[in-house]
């Protein structure tokens, strides 16, 4: 993960991440780019369910491109406020979206149009806050958001970068289609025939993925369909300590600065009450060719 | 609390779940709405289905609780997992019957502010944004938004519109374009306040147990009208209550704060 994220995304870079909204969040690569320090990104999501408010508190971001920035079990986002309303640590640019506005955005980039007219946020103030969406003729358009790089975790992928994500997708595909590169953390590393064996669920082509990092537990707290659930009272904790600073400062310390990687996180907590035990396996595809 | 019997968001629950009709196809918000989903498709509404932004149809609803409509047991035996772009293209062909939607502050007119408080260069306050807000108030046929019932949320006029509801009055949403009918109602910690049919400005429809008309109209930011005759809005029924309590056994959304 240290080396992805270290060659793959430097400052200034324009990252998506979070794109399947609640379930299936990068935490793991977004606690590294705090913990290198990275200075000037810009955050592309569409819900951001925590994680952009702790990078945007660590003083990593210069611009959120998104619907919503907040803690959606618990409510506001308090760095996320403090740095729009009071520009601590730093100040920040938002260009506020809608979900679907921001998809569209994103598959703008992604068919390599100049925009995708739209009738959702006709009659809305966003449109007036927000350059990248103009009104005309009846219609607004969403001009193209182009990540440099998409990081997304997935229940599994291969070494060259096939990924199979289940469950609701989000915006990871446009995400993905729209970005120069993508990261692609996965819960399980496997062979390239067991994810051949199914491609129509293969999100990406190998051609957009640059690494793929092997990282069980990276999605906690958030869910992953077949692996965790949503660890609730962890985001509740994160809610009640990042009210003020100093509590902020001292979440940072406990569960990102003060740990070297996602291992020494995960040997942190009780793991054994957020595993998914029932399993529910889907019935194989037969792609018989004869 | 009214009488003991119930919270007001249980009470809240109940009557958006009321607003349900059986085989509607509802885009379903976080919080309160997805009770109330699985509220009115427990009662009176078992051929409704939900839609989730995130990329999710479903017809029963998971048998507990879900923190977020992300939680595992709400894609386990989902009719549909796919990508967001797929849900709201049916929003915008018009397929989506009911939508819920959360606010921090509402007008007169439906209209909701879920962005800034103040100058949005510099704002007193930030709030999270639209999410699929304002996807939701300009495309599904009807909406409803939950909230609690203080004056500095339902105010005159709101300073920012993140999500439309009849803009400035009767005939607003045809002018601009918008595609859905608008908000028909706003269901708070005190009220139901409903709108005229074909829009325009929000009427006291009834008021809740425990609360009187005159503490209403005290705690709304402007001159509210009150409907011919205003009623009590009926509490939660046993049945109904036994539903919420078994979708949120520990009170996660309905019993704290």
């Amino acid at each position: 993960m240290a080396e992805a994220v270290e060659r793959l995304v430097p400052d200034g870079s324009v990252v998506a991440m979070g794109t399947a909204l609640e379930p299936a969040i990068p935490f793991a690569a977004g606690h590294e780019l705090i913990r290198q320090g990275r200075r000037d990104l810009t955050l592309v999501g569409p819900i951001s369910d925590s994680l952009f408010d702790q990078l945007v508190g660590a003083g990593c971001v210069a611009r959120v491109c998104a619907a919503w920035v907040g803690n959606v079990s618990e409510g506001l986002g308090h760095c996320y406020r403090r740095a729009a309303e009071r520009g601590e640590p730093r100040p920040i640019e938002v260009r506020d979206h809608s979900n679907f506005s921001i998809s569209l955005a994103l598959w703008a980039a992604a068919w390599g149009s100049p925009y995708l007219p739209t009738r959702t946020l006709l009659g809305s103030d966003i449109v007036t806050t927000n350059p990248d969406l103009v009104l005309a003729d009846g219609a607004v358009l969403v001009r193209p958001v182009a990540p440099d790089v998409t990081i997304l975790h997935v229940q599994r992928a291969d070494a060259d970068g096939h990924a199979h994500l289940w469950g609701p997708l989000g915006i990871s595909e446009e995400a993905g289609l729209a970005a120069r590169r993508v990261i692609v953390c996965c819960e399980e590393l496997v062979d390239a025939a067991v994810v051949l064996s199914d491609p129509n669920r293969v999100l990406l082509p190998e051609t957009k993925v640059a690494a793929v990092v092997h990282e069980p537990g990276g999605s906690h707290p958030s869910p992953l369909q077949g692996h965790w659930r949503r660890d609730h009272g962890f985001y509740r904790d994160y809610a009640a300590r990042s009210r003020t600073p100093d509590g902020f400062q001292a979440w940072l310390d406990e569960w990102v600065r003060s740990v070297p990687d996602r291992r020494a996180y995960l040997a942190r907590l009780d793991l054994e009450p957020l595993r998914v035990r029932r399993r529910l396996p889907s019935v194989p595809a037969d792609y018989g060719d004869e | 609390m009214s009488d003991g019997r119930h919270t007001a968001q249980e009470l809240m629950v109940a009557v958006a779940a009321r607003e349900i009709r059986d085989g509607d196809l509802v885009f379903v918000g976080m919080r309160l709405p997805i009770l109330a989903y699985g509220v009115a498709r427990s009662t009176h509404a078992p051929r409704a289905r939900a839609l989730y932004e995130l990329g999710l149809l479903r017809d029963r609803p998971p048998a507990g609780f879900l923190g977020t409509m992300g939680d595992p047991p709400n894609v386990a035996g989902a009719l549909w997992a796919t990508r967001m772009s797929n849900v709201m293209a049916l929003m915008a062909q018009g397929e989506v019957d009911l939508g819920f939607i959360g606010g921090a502050e509402v007008d007169r007119f439906g209209n909701l502010n879920t962005s800034y408080v103040g100058d949005p260069a510099r704002p007193a306050t930030r709030l999270p944004g639209s999410g699929g807000g304002a996807d939701i108030a300009i495309l599904a046929r009807r909406w409803v938004t939950l909230m609690a019932h203080e004056p500095r949320r339902l105010v005159e006029r709101v300073s920012y519109v993140t999500s439309p509801g009849h803009g400035e009055g009767e005939g607003w949403r045809e002018r601009h374009g918008l595609l859905g009918g608008g908000p028909t109602a706003i269901v708070t910690t005190l009220a139901v306040l409903r709108f005229p049919a074909g829009g325009g400005e929000a009427y006291l429809a009834s008021v809740h147990p425990g609360h009187t008309v005159e503490e209403v109209r005290a705690r709304t930011g402007w001159d509210l009208r009150i409907a011919g005759g205003v009623s009590e809005t009926p509490p939660p029924t046993p049945e109904e209550l036994s539903h919420i309590r078994r979708l949120d056994p520990e009170g996660f959304w309905t019993r704290r704060g």
